[in-house]
């Protein structure tokens, strides 16, 4: 029996250990629904076609509102998210958007510094490895994907923030070019309650 | 109206250093036929969706349509016309073979990009080059003769030894 009891608080331990490297850890007492508010309010963002068409659940990137496949074009994610053979990304995606309608959009490459590269492009899905599926997830699953360590590719809230804050295929949800909408909230919005939900405990939605 | 800023941007183009003094933001496709003379690269659509424009940049099959000048700067581009100086690549033996091309506008490109799909898959099943041709259309159809172009350019490949 104690034997069992101790591999119990082990497993819990460990549990507990990988969680932490989403969630915050903090002196101040977990607010678990004001956390879930906040999740759920990132959430539209999340589901939103700007960010689902490049986080689907199949092999392939999405496009349009109706986040359908890009007709004609056999488009494989690859291991490293960038496409292959002659279908990758950035053969057409370049680092800003085309102007007119139907054009393919684009966003800068970042530098090892942090500043943005405008001559190359960064366009890609996540990779094979780490899928980071948003499509057809419900709020509990999407939010439990990106606490879990063996989903989220090592994901701390520190690298999770900076993403949604920085990464310039985020901004460019903001900024998405002719004939596409944007999320339903403001950048600063939405970063806003990432942060919400992480520093209020990251508890997911039931 | 604004004035649009020139700039010199300096490539390998088919392996030779090649300077221009062109807006960064011009479409390569451009550059090459009206700056440089280069007609063998065709514009089909001009929205990245054809691959009619398909050349190679470090190797990659961009569509030259889209693609500004500036993300050229110091890279190597081939074009149709640099994929051998003597019609020796095996794409283009194997072209010629088997007499791939109807009205032929399309073919620079499908070309560009079977080279690109055997330069990284250098046996590719029928499955593979399904995929990797996708993005290059041919309104006279040509499709099958294309497959079969590149099952006989793989196989050219592995005689000369490059695949094996």
């Amino acid at each position: 029996m104690r034997t069992t009891i101790s591999i119990g608080a082990c497993l819990l331990a460990i549990s507990a250990a990988l969680y932490a490297t989403v969630r915050r850890v903090s002196s101040e007492p977990n607010d678990d629904a004001a956390a879930r508010a906040a999740f759920m309010v990132a959430y539209q963002v999340f589901m939103h076609p700007r960010c689902v068409n490049c986080h689907p659940a199949g092999d392939s990137p999405l496009r349009g509102e109706d986040s359908q496949p890009h007709t004609g074009l056999r488009l494989r994610r690859g291991p490293d998210g960038q496409g292959v053979f002659t279908l990758k990304c950035t053969n057409c995606h370049q680092s800003q958007n085309h102007v007119g309608p139907h054009m393919p959009p684009g966003a800068p490459n970042v530098l090892a510094g942090g500043a943005l590269d405008s001559t190359t492009p960064r366009w890609h899905l996540p990779s094979a490895k780490t899928p980071m599926i948003f499509q057809g997830r419900s709020a509990a699953q999407l939010c439990r994907q990106l606490e879990d360590p063996s989903q989220n590719g090592g994901l701390t809230a520190e690298h999770l923030i900076h993403h949604v804050s920085t990464d310039p295929l985020v901004l460019w949800a903001w900024n998405p070019g002719e004939g596409r909408t944007r999320p339903p909230l403001r950048h600063d919005e939405f970063v806003a309650s990432v942060k919400a939900w992480l520093d209020n405990g990251g508890a997911c939605p039931k | 109206m604004t004035e649009v800023e020139m700039r010199t941007v300096t490539f390998i183009l088919n392996g030779k250093s090649t300077t221009v003094k062109v807006d960064p933001e011009k479409p390569l496709l451009w550059v090459l036929r009206e700056d440089l003379g280069l007609t063998g690269t065709k514009y089909g659509c001009g929205m990245a969706i054809c691959g009619c424009c398909t050349v190679h940049l470090e190797g990659d099959a961009v569509r030259s349509c889209v693609t500004p000048m500036s993300r050229v700067e110091g890279k190597r581009v081939t074009t149709i016309e640099g994929l051998s100086h003597d019609f020796s690549h095996p794409v283009q033996r194997a072209w010629m073979e088997l007499q791939v091309p109807q009205c032929g506008y399309c073919q620079p490109g499908q070309m560009m990009s079977a080279a690109c799909l055997l330069a990284q898959n250098p046996k590719p099943a029928d499955t593979d080059i399904a995929e990797a041709m996708s993005g290059n259309l041919c309104r006279c159809g040509t499709y099958q003769r294309v497959r079969k172009a590149i099952h006989l350019a793989a196989s050219l490949l592995i005689e000369r030894g490059v695949a094996e």
